[in-house]
């Protein structure tokens, strides 16, 4: 097994799997404390589209859909910052919206062979070096972003009213945090897909809140757990041949069921 | 020595769409106060304080804070939100919730000074939480709550401390607490707390203002004798009542 190691493609997938662990991680915790779950679940679907646009016009993927995500995304935040009622419909609308756009634009590519699968599942072992490249450049300017801006993203995530009392710009930092995961979820397509990624935003932040008592902790933790978890469904999914998502997921959802029956039982 | 005005609002009219919320209000509460907001629910209590923190848009009349324009001085205002038990599971200590009260955050890379952790401290034992800074806050009680979110509007050493039902969803030996604290901090600042707990808010509260689209005003010290004149128990709708009906 050790041989396989030499591979270029092999270490690009350990490289992008773990890169991609720490990034889900951190941002995955701010998506959690700040009830922005299904949010996400909406912007990954609606990174659908981008991929459609990316399809027919043959733009660079990463890049591109990144970018049409980031558009999805200010504008959700715009629409619901306000009126939180809204948000349900938002996110059913870009939802379904941005899917049905991919998939026609996807339809209508001449000659267009590629399975859309794999960008709802993942294909790992597809990263490229470049790939690698954006999602470290990435990971570097949410790690700084997290680091420089800790106590405002805190404040504004704990008590968003008494934040804006205090002169925090609440506004801006609710877009921040949705902007970034956006970015976090079409990095994530090629580990895990644009479905999974959201057991990846929440699983193992989900294990980490039994035992971490602050914010900065729960990531830490958290992107301990997702590397080992990674690691272990790239293992599982080399060994018995199967995809490398849904690998990752198993060996999450199986540890948080543990770590949630062992609770119970001591509780 | 004349003590100065804290806070002076005058001729403030209030409205939401076409109904009128306040009418005509005019008051001034001086230094080292202890206020109490009463009044029946719809009464105008929470946007009179949601004015003077300056999140309602004054609409007409003005609200001077330390004889100044409010605008540039609701900094100067320690404000304990109504325990609403919104985030209970939030991943964060009582230390974290305590330097929230920074003004002008300061930026240090994931942290905080060592000088803001020595002041989280010297707060958290103004209210008698100290031994808990470490604890996650989903861990305390919602008497030990509220406590720390005073200690929270403390942080930034305000003039005033603006408390909006701080007992609401609290035990009773838990309310004696918090308002036992609000009692020893009025030694060095004004309290203005809205509450329902008429009759144990009286006990403590100096002033009283009842409000009900307009003010009324109670000095409580000289009503505080008349209570003790009888014996019998007092009714809190009764109370509330009395105090709405009387211009003493």
């Amino acid at each position: 097994m050790l041989e396989l190691l030499s591979y270029s493609f092999i270490q690009n997938a350990l490289l992008a799997g773990v890169i991609v662990s720490i990034i889900t991680a951190i941002i995955g915790t701010l998506v959690v404390v700040n009830k922005m779950v299904f949010l996400s679940g909406g912007i990954a679907h609606s990174a659908y589209g981008g991929i459609g646009l990316t399809i027919y016009f043959g733009l660079p993927m990463l890049l591109s859909t990144s970018l049409f995500c980031i558009a999805v995304t200010v504008l959700i935040a715009m629409a619901s910052y306000k009126n939180r009622e809204n948000l349900d419909i938002m996110i059913g609308l870009t939802w379904s919206v941005g899917m049905s756009f991919g998939i026609i634009l996807a339809d209508l590519t001449p000659g267009y062979q590629t399975d859309l699968m794999s960008y709802l599942f993942g294909s790992l072992l597809a990263v490229s070096t470049e790939d690698v490249y954006y999602m470290a450049s990435l990971l570097f300017i949410i790690f700084l972003i997290v680091a420089v801006f800790y106590r405002d993203i805190l404040a504004v995530s704990y008590d968003r009213e008494y934040a804006n009392l205090r002169g925090i710009k609440t506004k801006f930092f609710y877009i921040l945090i949705l902007v970034l995961s956006s970015l976090t979820i079409v990095i994530s397509i090629k580990v895990v897909g644009l479905i999974l990624v959201i057991a990846l935003l929440t699983i193992p932040i989900y294990i980490s809140s039994f035992f971490c008592k602050n914010l900065l902790s729960m990531m830490i933790t958290s992107a301990i757990l997702s590397i080992i978890f990674t690691l272990i469904g790239l293992t599982v999914s080399y060994q018995f041949d199967i995809s490398s998502g849904p690998s990752i997921i198993m060996s999450s959802s199986l540890c948080a069921l543990i770590v949630f029956i062992f609770k119970g039982i001591k509780k | 020595m004349q003590l100065k005005n804290i806070i002076e609002v005058s001729n403030l009219n209030f409205s939401y769409e076409k109904q009128k919320v306040l009418e005509n209000i005019n008051f001034k509460i001086r230094e080292n106060d202890f206020l109490t907001i009463i009044g029946p629910n719809g009464g105008g209590k929470s946007t009179l304080l949601k004015l003077i923190l300056g999140i309602n848009d004054l609409q007409e009349g003005s609200i001077k804070i330390f004889e100044k324009n409010y605008i540039n001085q609701i900094q100067k205002i320690g404000y304990v939100p109504q325990n609403t038990n919104i985030n209970l599971n939030f991943p964060i200590t009582v230390l974290e919730v305590v330097m929230m009260g920074q003004n002008n955050l300061q930026k240090r890379l994931f942290g905080y000074k060592k000088d803001e952790k020595e002041r989280a401290y010297e707060v958290l034992r103004k209210v008698n939480m100290e031994d808990s800074a470490k604890n996650k806050i989903s861990n305390l009680s919602g008497g030990q709550r509220q406590r720390v979110l005073i200690a929270r509007a403390l942080f930034s050493t305000p003039k005033i401390l603006l408390l909006d039902e701080p007992t609401s969803n609290i035990d009773i030996s838990g309310c004696e607490q918090i308002y036992s604290t609000l009692e020893e901090l009025n030694k060095e600042i004004t309290v203005i707390v809205v509450s329902h707990d008429i009759s144990v808010i009286l006990k403590y509260a100096s002033k009283a203002f009842y409000i009900n689209k307009k003010l009324t005003y109670h000095d409580l010290t000289t009503m505080k004798d008349e209570f003790k004149s009888i014996d019998s128990h007092i009714c809190e709708i009764e109370l509330l009542e009395m105090l709405g009906r009387c211009r003493c």
